[in-house]
């Protein structure tokens, strides 16, 4: 008896698996043209209904594998010239970096790549970026005065910041953040600058969001995080007292990373593949992030839809965001040094 | 001759009779050689290493590291064990009220994924924590210790790893013949002398082999130690991974932990000796439990503690969550579908495991010999090895040699062997060192053939183990996320991938429905088989002609 069920709840289940595993190749013919397999390394929460769009406008089918930049990165290395992917969206530009040098992207056309800010796209032409990512200083408005706030990142050093500060020191983005000081700084300057934030005590969190959580609550008055965090925090939690502080032209802490997209070379389907990328980087993109995920646009002629400093005005600092994993075992060594991994 | 005979004369040496030794050195090879899989990768990556790699990988940190990583392993396997062995012991040799229930909860927390477990004590306990915010409104006592680092990395580890003694101690204990206790009793000896001089030693081999996952689980993840910022041997591959985008150290610090896995098993090979235990159990007297007494309230309080902070304070956070995003007016993201998903892929998984483990364990259990050895050790290659690594191994071998099999449910569940086979080894293994080579003897001398007695004798009496291994790989296989996220078919989504989907993007209310549901359908399955190793079984020693 018991024998029987169990074995009718385990068709069962097979059943729903193999069902939903029934959906995945792609049927190469439709309105548009053909389907478009996408590795995303941005959440399906924030970039799932821009796809769903890009499907209705366009007739493409998209057949999207989600999942975290840099392994996705790692999956299109290890899958070589048998990659299924015809597009590789990424959170961050250094899993670009890691693609384009093993000579695996198509290039651009020029049209599409010219159209996006030079500061985050590819040199040599093989991604462009889809928005732009600032690191900031997120403050609560109750505790702190704007005039408080240092111009640069440096000056959360000053003892006058103990006990207020904080910040996730095992997130990429933060760690991207102190590779590009050792790029600007050297080595020593950036021991330095973290040896005084230990001194300063900071709470450290696991996360960008706990950390915005954090300010809002009053547990810490300032925490280094990505820009967007503030209003993505707001979205699920209400009115917050936070607000972004932004550093000055040039300083360390004012980087702007860039999440963007290439096409890779053996791309079955090399149109549907421009389309999307033209998408992203064309109107109904660049508004959607805008506006829905609150980045920063990168084609000129799409302002921030939240107040922020516009991109044209910031000076971010001189490093290249697709090079950074040279200097990211050198951060995380003096990370570790100091006591904050 | 992997079913010894030896010092049986054997009546009826047929043709017939020799065929499954073979099939069984066979599959036997088979398993080995998928399992050897992810090792053959690394070996190819390793081989492209140039002197800036191996300046990379052989430096003080590196052996920094790895002391690290083994002091965390030694404590949590040791914590493992002092928590699991006495939760066994008291649900089901004592009369402990309420057994079946706790016998239940003590098992859950196995199902709760250590990056959702870790970030459960942190939301409770860490700089942000809700009881920590409780404490110090309450008594005005700002300064509980911060759990970050070893002791966070510690307590997530232990709570979320000692299902793995508690359910293979269990098993072994419902196992044993009470007659043997019974007869020390006869000689004077106390139930507490008893238990000490006669039932612990016996239930070594469990302990060990739920030690040993304990002690490798330890090893090769990242979830837990990350979240609570213990740099371990893992930091080493995943920064290379998603830091340094360079696979060549990637996969030098990878073989090198499996280096260390090795010294754990052959340690504890070493100290495991050369004991054998088996008995032939007899008639099915139940055996009567002890009565507590004075020990009720302390043992109670002790299953109270684990379980509440193993289960009931992930799952109040993760209800916390749940309900704020009602409240909040999102949806409950109860996702059937993915449940449905998950527990097909699981129960692929389980199944083929434990046919796979069915050959190693055999060959484990009744040769002396290296070759013994052998068999009993290759099954954990992949278990030491952290998910991505694998699931990186099989992206490489599938999408260039095999790609019909490329992003397919079959490779999903076969990558769920190569992670999780130990769990079903293992206790297939404990279960027939109990039983011993005796009763497959007697078989044959009533002129069986060996697959005969082997359905007739052995399966029955391996039963529980290989329902406790087939258990054990299925709840890890329904929280599985690395393999599952680089090689499901496009669009097909777990449960685990679910949360996962909604605690990247920082909405932990979008998370807290899919997490309670795997939760939920873990629970049910975990209940049958509580009830099902219940059951005294007694195999029949009488055969029925077919």
């Amino acid at each position: 008896m018991r024998l029987r069920l169990i074995t009718l709840i385990l068709l069962a289940s097979l059943g729903a698996a193999c069902d939903a595993g029934a959906t995945a190749p792609g049927t190469d013919e439709g309105e548009g043209t053909g389907t478009v397999t996408v590795y995303s390394g941005r959440d399906e929460e924030f970039v799932g209904p821009l796809f769903e769009q890009f499907e209705s406008d366009t007739g493409i089918e998209l057949e999207v594998r989600y999942g975290d930049s840099a392994e996705l990165a790692a999956t299109i290395l290890e899958e070589g010239d048998a990659s299924p992917a015809d597009v590789f969206l990424s959170q961050d530009a250094g899993s670009l970096g890691a693609v384009a040098a093993e000579g695996l992207f198509a290039e651009i056309p020029d049209e599409i790549l010219e159209r996006v800010d030079e500061r985050f796209r590819s040199t040599e032409g093989t991604w462009v970026g889809t928005s732009g990512r600032g690191r900031v200083a997120a403050y609560n408005v109750d505790a702190v005065d704007d005039a408080e706030l240092p111009d640069s990142i440096l000056g959360f050093t000053d003892p006058a910041w103990k006990g207020r500060i904080g910040f996730p020191p095992t997130n990429s983005s933060f760690q991207a953040f102190v590779a590009a000081m050792i790029e600007l700084e050297g080595e020593e300057a950036t021991r330095t600058f973290l040896e005084g934030l230990v001194e300063n005590e900071p709470e450290l969190y696991e996360d960008n969001g706990t950390t915005v959580r954090a300010i809002a609550a009053g547990d810490i008055d300032v925490g280094f995080v990505n820009h967007y965090y503030i209003y993505e925090v707001a979205a699920e939690e209400g009115d917050i007292p936070v607000a972004n502080h932004f550093f000055a032209d040039g300083d360390p802490g004012a980087l702007v990373n860039s999440a963007g997209a290439g096409i890779l070379g053996t791309s079955a389907n090399p149109s549907g593949a421009e389309r999307l990328v033209d998408y992203l980087t064309g109107e109904e993109g660049q508004t959607y992030f805008a506006e829905e995920t609150w980045e920063y646009p990168v084609v000129s002629g799409y302002e921030p839809s939240v107040d922020l400093v516009p991109l044209a005005d910031i000076e971010s600092p001189d490093v290249d965001l697709s090079d950074l994993a040279g200097t990211i075992e050198p951060a995380l060594d003096l990370l570790a040094e100091v006591g904050l991994l | 001759m992997s079913l010894a005979l030896r010092g049986v004369p054997r009546p009826v040496a047929t043709e017939r009779g020799t065929a499954p030794a073979f099939g069984l050195w066979v599959a036997a090879t088979a398993v080995g050689a998928l399992v050897l899989l992810p090792v053959v990768y690394l070996a190819i990556r390793a081989s492209e290493a140039d002197a800036g790699s191996w300046d990379l990988v052989l430096r003080a940190r590196t052996v920094w590291l790895a002391v690290r990583t083994l002091g965390l392993a030694a404590a949590v396997t040791g914590a493992a064990v002092a928590i699991g062995v006495p939760a066994a012991w008291l649900t089901t040799r004592t009369d402990l009220p309420g057994r079946r229930v706790w016998s239940l909860l003590l098992a859950l927390p196995l199902v709760i994924p250590s990056y959702v477990g870790a970030f459960a004590l942190l939301a409770a306990l860490g700089p942000r924590g809700l009881l920590r915010g409780a404490v110090a409104r309450a008594t005005g006592w700002e300064s509980l210790p911060d759990i970050s680092g070893f002791p966070g990395a510690f307590i997530a580890l232990t709570l979320f790893t000692y299902p793995y003694v508690y359910l293979l101690v269990g098993a072994a204990i419902r196992g044993l013949d009470p007659a043997l206790e019974d007869a020390t009793r006869g000689l004077g000896m106390g139930r507490w002398r008893s238990f000490f001089r006669l039932t612990l030693p016996l239930l070594r081999p469990s302990i060990a082999a739920g030690g040993l996952l304990v002690a490798l689980y330890t090893l090769h993840d990242f979830g837990a130690v990350s979240m609570m910022r213990f740099q371990a041997f893992t930091h080493a591959i995943y920064l290379q991974y998603r830091g340094a985008f360079d696979r060549t150290p990637a996969a030098i610090f990878s073989l090198m932990l499996i280096a260390i896995a090795a010294v754990i098993l052959v340690a504890e090979r070493r100290a495991r000796g050369r004991a054998r235990y088996s008995s032939v159990r007899s008639a099915g007297r139940p055996p009567e439990p002890l009565a507590l007494g004075r020990w009720k309230w302390p043992a109670i309080s002790f299953c109270g503690i684990v379980v509440t902070l193993a289960f009931v304070l992930p799952i109040g956070v993760v209800l916390w969550w749940f309900v704020r995003g009602l409240a909040a007016g999102g949806e409950a993201r109860l996702t059937w579908t993915a449940a449905g998903t998950s527990i097909g892929l699981s129960v692929m998984g389980a199944l083929l495991a434990t046919v796979a483990a069915l050959p190693l364990a055999l060959v484990a259990a009744r040769r002396r010999d290296a070759v013994g050895a052998m068999a009993d050790r290759v099954a954990w290659f992949g278990y030491a090895l952290p998910g991505l690594v694998v699931a990186l191994a099989f992206v490489f071998f599938a999408a260039n040699f095999a790609p019909i099999l490329y992003q397919s449910v079959p490779l999903v569940v076969i990558a769920y062997v190569v992670l999780f086979l130990p769990q079903s080894v293992e206790p297939i293994r404990s279960a027939l060192l109990q039983v011993g080579p005796r009763l497959e003897e007697v078989g044959r001398s009533l002129g069986r053939t060996r697959s005969e007695v082997f359905r007739a004798v052995v399966v029955p009496l391996i039963g529980r183990g290989a329902l406790a291994g087939a258990a054990l790989v299925f709840l890890t296989a329904m929280k599985e996320l690395p393999a599952t996220l680089l090689l499901r078919p496009t669009g097909v989504e777990t449960l685990a991938t679910r949360v996962w989907t909604g605690a990247t993007a920082g909405l932990y209310s979008k998370a807290a429905g899919p997490a309670l549901l795997l939760v939920i359908v873990c629970a049910v399955p975990l209940y049958f088989l509580a009830r099902r190793l219940e059951v005294t079984r007694v195999p029949e020693l009488e055969m029925h002609p077919e």
